[in-house]
């Protein structure tokens, strides 16, 4: 079991990323939390130091950093180094949008943008972290991809192009750092109940509440996974869509 | 489709949107809003027909804790459960809390809830210190109850009319272990139940009665049932920890699983369930929370869904009243499992619109039937009008708005400080 005793949460304010940062401080983990608005890592930081009990802040630290310019990157990794030490047990990467699929058809800007926001910069920040981690020989990186990175659909084939993208990439990142005795764990939850996906019809069994998901990702942490579907049943949907012969699946309207 | 708890009425809003921080003007949707927490409410007080819905459940943070004081301050979408999975391990508890822990903070403050120990504590409202109201005119109130007890008074109780519950300081009640003393206690009549609450109301703080709604008792009428009373535990048990078997109703049945046969034979069974008159540990959430060990619950009345009547008597037409409307129920044929039977304490809600005071309420669900169960309300309205009772606005999808006016007279005064901008399904309706 990987312990989660001090963890960097990337992208802390997104709905699963807070559930599972409320998870940890309530287990009394080093939480070093980093998001875009001000106000918002404010208000979680305050949320985790009451579940933590850590009215002195001397286990929940944040910083603000807009992680989709990976500019930032050199010094949140820093800070976030100093603020937790160096024994520094998991990472989680965690921020992302759901970009509009039919802006990006009509958008080479947006489409890449997309792909910057979901993809590259999240490989830019794993490039930098994994030689601390190879050097230091434990550890845990864990990432949120999705299951629309498992198949290209006319629907959000930009967003699972950045997703597959990432996935492909900790597919990798995982054979080189298993020398190094490192956990690479790539998660893919399916439909969540968070404000990404606000606005599409979200009753049905297929949804899932960000806590249950939060749950399922400390789970594949501690136990170093390699990849873990969220909830488990997507497995099964996805590895029938990826057995769809392409001839048939480029003819549905998925 | 956003509905509420007994999926009556089946409304389309015009927009629904999450509120994901506070500290946020409120969003540029089609007027009037309100807000929409949990969605346990029966009937329309959380519902705005054609208008816009701001889900609060993401305004779920912590903001400040006083492990000496109790004291605690939050989002006003937190909800209970969350709550008492902070507190209760820290040896705090709510201080108030209704038959269902899926609440948030806002709307136990909203329809200022009671429950099984309002003899004691008095409803939610009594214990809230303070909290934050964003008006539509950008304004946002620093409300308590000493410096500004007119919006306290109007906001407690206040149907989320007055603006969006934005922060919470509750003050909690110690406990020293997350398990309760209980008994229970079968009683033959209606005036057995008077009886036995007299003696329990001033020893144990938790009490209610379940009441066999369809099957006479010792005195030939309908009122038999069973007696619970229960206070916190100052130990735990040794070596025995708990842990929630949850069932689920897994999907609607095309029609209610509720009906004459499996009531009265519900209602039979139920009765003759084994008593524990001496006290023993029962840990608090099956005993506080029966029925959120099943998921989904109200599904076993149907996709038609189903009404609560929930009512208060005044002390002195509680006796006859209750009989009466027991009497009227049992010769309608149609029944309730969950026939509830309590009797309020004196501590004043706060609220103008706070529906508990003192004498007794009795709460029933009943499966949507169509015009018999409308008849059958039409005859109980008539005795809680009678009696000079009211009936509970979380709970209602039907009164009319002469019942209402004549069960909280501070209505008047309440509509003043309603948001220009804020409205519901309920309040459009009563006040038509």
């Amino acid at each position: 079991m990987n312990r989660l005793q001090r963890v960097v949460i990337f992208g802390a304010t997104s709905a699963i990323a807070t559930a599972v940062a409320r998870e940890l401080a309530g287990r009394g983990a080093h939480l070093f939390c980093v998001a875009r608005d001000a106000e918002r890592l404010d208000d979680l930081l305050a949320d985790l130091r009451v579940r933590g009990d850590d009215r002195d802040a001397r286990r929940i630290h944040g910083a603000l950093a807009d992680l989709a310019d990976v500019d930032t990157h050199a010094a949140i990794w820093e800070q976030a180094s100093e603020a937790l030490g160096s024994n520094i047990d998991a990472v989680l990467l965690a921020w992302g949008n759901l970009p509009d699929q039919a802006t990006c058809d009509q958008s080479v800007e947006a489409t890449l943008d997309a792909l910057r926001v979901n993809g590259t910069s999240a490989i830019a920040l794993l490039a930098r972290i994994a030689p601390d981690f190879e050097a230091r020989g434990h550890g845990v990186i864990a990432a949120i991809g999705s299951v629309a990175g498992d198949r290209g659909r006319q629907s959000n084939y930009t967003y699972g192009t950045a997703k597959g993208m990432l996935a492909t990439y900790l597919q990798g990142l995982r054979n080189r750092l298993f020398f190094s005795g490192v956990d690479v764990v790539t998660l893919k939850p399916g439909f969540v109940r968070t404000p990404m996906t606000e606005g599409f019809n979200r009753t049905g069994a297929l949804w899932a509440e960000p806590e249950r998901i939060a749950h399922g990702i400390l789970r594949a942490m501690q136990r170093g996974r390699d990849v873990a579907y969220l909830p488990w049943f997507w497995l099964g949907i996805m590895t029938i869509i990826r057995l769809i012969p392409e001839y048939l699946f480029k003819r549905l309207k998925l | 489709m956003t509905a509420s708890w007994n999926r009556i009425p089946r409304v389309e809003h015009a927009a629904e949107v999450t509120l994901n921080a506070r500290h946020q003007p409120l969003p540029t949707v089609p007027r009037p809003l309100l807000a929409h927490g949990m969605g346990r409410s029966y009937g329309d007080v959380c519902l705005n027909p054609d208008a816009s819905l701001l889900h609060t459940r993401a305004l779920d943070h912590f903001i400040a804790f006083d492990p000496e004081a109790g004291l605690l301050t939050a989002e006003a979408g937190l909800t209970l459960d969350a709550l008492m999975r902070f507190s209760v391990p820290r040896g705090w508890f709510p201080p108030v809390v209704p038959g269902t822990r899926f609440v948030t903070l806002g709307g136990a403050i909203a329809s200022d809830v009671h429950g099984k120990n309002h003899h004691h504590a008095g409803s939610f409202g009594v214990h809230v210190q303070a909290f934050t109201l964003r008006r539509s005119d950008g304004s946002v109130l620093n409300v308590t109850p000493g410096d500004t007890p007119d919006w306290f008074a109007a906001t407690v109780g206040g149907l989320g009319l007055t603006g969006l519950i934005e922060t919470v300081t509750l003050q909690l009640a110690p406990v020293r272990s997350a398990w309760m003393r209980a008994w229970s206690e079968r009683f033959d009549s209606l005036e057995t139940f008077w009886e036995l609450d007299a003696r329990a109301e001033r020893e144990w703080p938790y009490t209610v009665a379940w009441i066999d709604c369809l099957n006479p008792g010792a005195d030939g009428r309908v009122g038999r049932g069973i007696y619970s009373g229960a206070r916190h535990a100052t130990t735990e048990p040794a070596g025995r920890g708990y842990r929630e078997r949850l069932r689920g109703v897994p999907l609607d049945p095309p029609v209610s699983l509720v009906n004459r046969l499996t009531l009265r034979a519900f209602n039979h069974l139920y009765y003759r369930q084994p008593v524990h008159p001496t006290p023993r540990a029962v840990h608090h959430l099956p005993w506080l929370f029966p029925l959120d060990a099943i998921r989904h619950w109200n599904r076993i009345y149907g996709r038609r869904g189903f009404y609560q009547y929930q009512c208060v008597l005044p002390p002195q037409a509680a006796r006859d009243g209750v009989q009466a409307l027991l009497d009227t129920i049992a010769a309608s044929g149609q029944g309730s499992f969950l026939a509830v039977l309590k009797r309020f304490g004196e501590r004043p809600a706060p609220g103008m619109l706070s529906f508990p005071r003192p004498g007794a309420t009795l709460a029933l669900d009943f499966p949507e039937q169509g015009g018999t169960t409308r008849d059958l309300f039409a005859h109980l309205d008539a005795i809680v009008t009678e009696a000079d009772g009211a009936l509970y606005p979380a709970k209602d999808a039907r009164m009319s708005p002469a019942l209402f006016r004549a069960g909280f007279p501070r209505w008047e005064e309440f509509a003043s400080f309603v948001d220009p901008e804020f409205s519901s399904g309920f309040w459009r309706r009563v006040i038509a």
